[in-house]
């Protein structure tokens, strides 16, 4: 025990700083500036999100029809207890957005998870074993391609039933194709290359190629591609739920509450404003940071 | 060349067969008896059930039932709309033309201003205009469109007055069904106001349907420009001191504008997703609000066969950008 902690020990001070590929990742996103800006809205949603309960103002659950349709604070007739204003039952704004938060945060993490997951391992399978289990998986992922994937997410909401977790999982079958054909691209160029070779002549097996040696090389694309298809997660979810197939009222996520709105439209602009820019400026960030990720990553597109 | 074309067509066919799975899978997967949904409220005893499951072929092998399936939509027949007891490719084609005068007019803004903007913004890279551009692009390309056309009619039609709410033209205008693109009818029309009402009408929701469109292409353009700004010949041209915009316009844009063709034709898709948001917001009576009110009025014949015209229709427009793709750069088409 002893022993081992000692070669460990040994081997960790390192005589001058060594550029990890992360650092060097990180240093080149930190001169990206809209990246950061990107980083920090980001950990400014993930910290309302957490702390919800805690910088809410009121109970985002809490019903009052005789503060019904309040302004927000600056405009005429508002109230600065009810700083977004309030919704057509008098429910606060600003708290249930800030608790909508946490519901985007969400779908955006679990769908790239679920999608991530699949999608690399169909992208693994169909990268080691070219012939039929490729054409098969590469077939299947062109047609789910071939269709609008906001209409396919539509269809599978209506087969497995309306909902946010189903309307999870519908958003998530729709992006697995991106993450097995990027997987599958980048397996085909590493298993060329000598290392992989080696090791396979050393004897490793075929798991332990696709886990161990290929896919940590992979990984670049797949960064970037997760954290684009974040903002596409949060923008296809909130559509559903803005269709009524999402989650659904009294849910406090985005798009649910924007089509809650609608029917004020002519009567209080802020219920209509505020969801759609937290969901704007959720997206943007995690497209901004993308973008930075991509940039920072494949030294091949840097300016 | 007739090689490629047969190949590009002979891979459609699994693509076509796995939307038409889907379409048959949804049907069946659906929770609820068929019969019981066709009759509405009504009682009926077991024999007779089994006579009418049997009437619509239910009763046999799931397989068998696919390949039914098949034969019935190769010869034209997608089923029965519940709601309108039509056939569905007959309604489906009578709201097609209000989708596809939308996004056509959606698809011609996104062109009309993304290609000029991109070149604009790889003409003056890090510039102001550059920095403008891309920003808006981004957040163009972030925007819940949805949410966009709620803050436009908010805006111009609730606020300022300028253009209607909903809707493709005043009710004040009627003509028979003619080719169902409102455009072209009210033109034709000899209803004074007929067009400019029904331009009006357009105004906005071609605005919102084509902002992502707009955004990609835009975006698309500036890289596809800025590679090809960098090339000898461009630096040739400039030498032989030809003017910035011939250089520009003439030479680079032309050999830009092949990646941002491939662009533009996989937009369709976007397009006919973005319809389904774009029409329920501004009820725009297309296929996109009639898809969404068939899933609410639960008709699945109609959402069966819609979503797979859709899918179809889609698939033809990628495949025809496919075979304009390999006609117009041939190094596409030995490739295998």
């Amino acid at each position: 025990m002893s022993n081992a902690t000692n070669t460990a020990g040994a081997v960790a001070p390192k005589p001058a700083p060594v550029l990890t590929p992360g650092r060097e990742v990180w240093l080149s996103l930190r001169s990206n500036r809209g990246a950061m800006a990107a980083l920090t809205i980001i950990l400014l949603t993930v910290l309302c999100a957490v702390l919800a309960p805690v910088l809410a103002p009121h109970d985002y659950t809490t019903q009052n029809v005789d503060i019904a349709l309040t302004p927000p604070a600056w405009d005429e007739g508002g109230s600065s207890t009810y700083i977004l204003g309030t919704d057509g039952i008098g429910r606060d704004i600003l708290s249930r957005i800030l608790y909508g938060a946490r519901y985007s945060l969400m779908i955006g993490l679990i769908v790239v998870t679920l999608s991530l997951t699949v999608g690399v391992l169909f992208g693994l399978a169909a990268g080691f074993h070219r012939g039929t289990v490729d054409s098969l998986i590469m077939r299947l992922m062109d047609i789910i391609l071939a269709l609008p994937s906001l209409l396919l997410a539509i269809v599978i909401v209506v087969l497995l039933g309306t909902g946010l977790t189903n309307a999870m999982i519908a958003v998530a079958i729709t992006n697995i194709p991106h993450y097995a054909r990027l997987t599958r691209a980048a397996v085909m160029n590493e298993l060329t290359k000598d290392y992989v070779v080696a090791s396979k002549v050393a004897g490793a097996g075929t798991l332990r190629l696709m886990f161990k040696t290929v896919l940590p090389n992979c990984l670049a694309p797949l960064i970037v591609q997760s954290t684009l298809g974040i903002s596409s997660a949060v923008l296809d979810a909130a559509a559903l739920g803005f269709l009524g197939l999402g989650a659904q009222p009294p849910t406090p996520e985005w798009g649910t509450m924007l089509a809650d709105a609608r029917q004020y439209i002519d009567s209080a602009w802020w219920v209509v404003t505020f969801p759609g820019l937290a969901i704007l400026v959720t997206v943007l960030a995690f497209n901004l940071l993308g973008d930075g990720l991509r940039d920072a990553l494949d030294p091949k597109l840097k300016r | 060349m007739i090689r490629f074309v047969i190949q590009r067509l002979l891979l459609i066919i699994p693509t076509f067969l796995g939307a038409a799975l889907l379409s048959f899978v949804l049907i069946h997967a659906i929770p609820g008896d068929p019969v019981q949904m066709l009759l509405g409220e009504k009682v009926i005893d077991p024999t007779r059930h089994q006579e009418l499951l049997a009437q619509i072929g239910l009763d046999k092998p799931l397989p068998v039932q696919f390949v039914n399936y098949i034969w019935h939509v190769l010869q034209g027949d997608f089923g029965t709309s519940v709601q309108s007891k039509n056939s569905v490719l007959v309604d489906f084609f009578a709201l097609f033309p209000a989708t596809l005068e939308l996004a056509f007019c959606a698809m011609v803004f996104a062109v009309l201003f993304g290609i000029p903007a991109g070149v604009l913004a790889a003409q003056r890279r890090g510039s102001v205009y550059d920095h403008t551009i891309m920003g808006a692009a981004l957040t163009g390309y972030s925007m819940p469109i949805f949410w966009w056309g709620l803050l436009l009619i908010l805006l111009f039609s609730l606020k300022l007055d300028l253009t209607p709410v909903s809707g493709r033209i005043d009710l004040d205008y009627y003509f028979d069904e003619g080719t169902g693109f409102m455009l072209w009818d009210s033109f034709w029309s000899d209803q004074e106001g007929a067009f400019t009402s029904a331009v009006s009408h357009l105004i906005l929701p071609t605005i919102v349907l084509g902002t992502i469109p707009l955004a990609v292409i835009a975006r698309m353009t500036r890289s596809a420009m800025l590679e090809v700004l960098g090339e000898d010949y461009v630096r040739t041209a400039r030498a032989k001191g030809l003017s910035g915009f011939r250089v520009v316009g003439i030479h680079a844009l032309r050999n830009a504008l092949i990646p941002v063709v491939t662009v533009i034709g996989l937009q369709v898709g976007t397009l006919m997703g973005g319809a389904i948001l774009t029409e329920n917001i501004f009820s725009w009576p297309g296929i996109g609000s009639w898809l969404v009110n068939s899933i609410y009025q639960r008709d699945y014949p109609s959402v069966q066969g819609g979503v797979l015209l859709i899918a179809g229709f889609v698939i033809l427009v990628n495949l025809s950008v496919d075979l304009i793709y390999g006609l117009l750069n041939p190094r596409i088409r030995g490739r295998r």
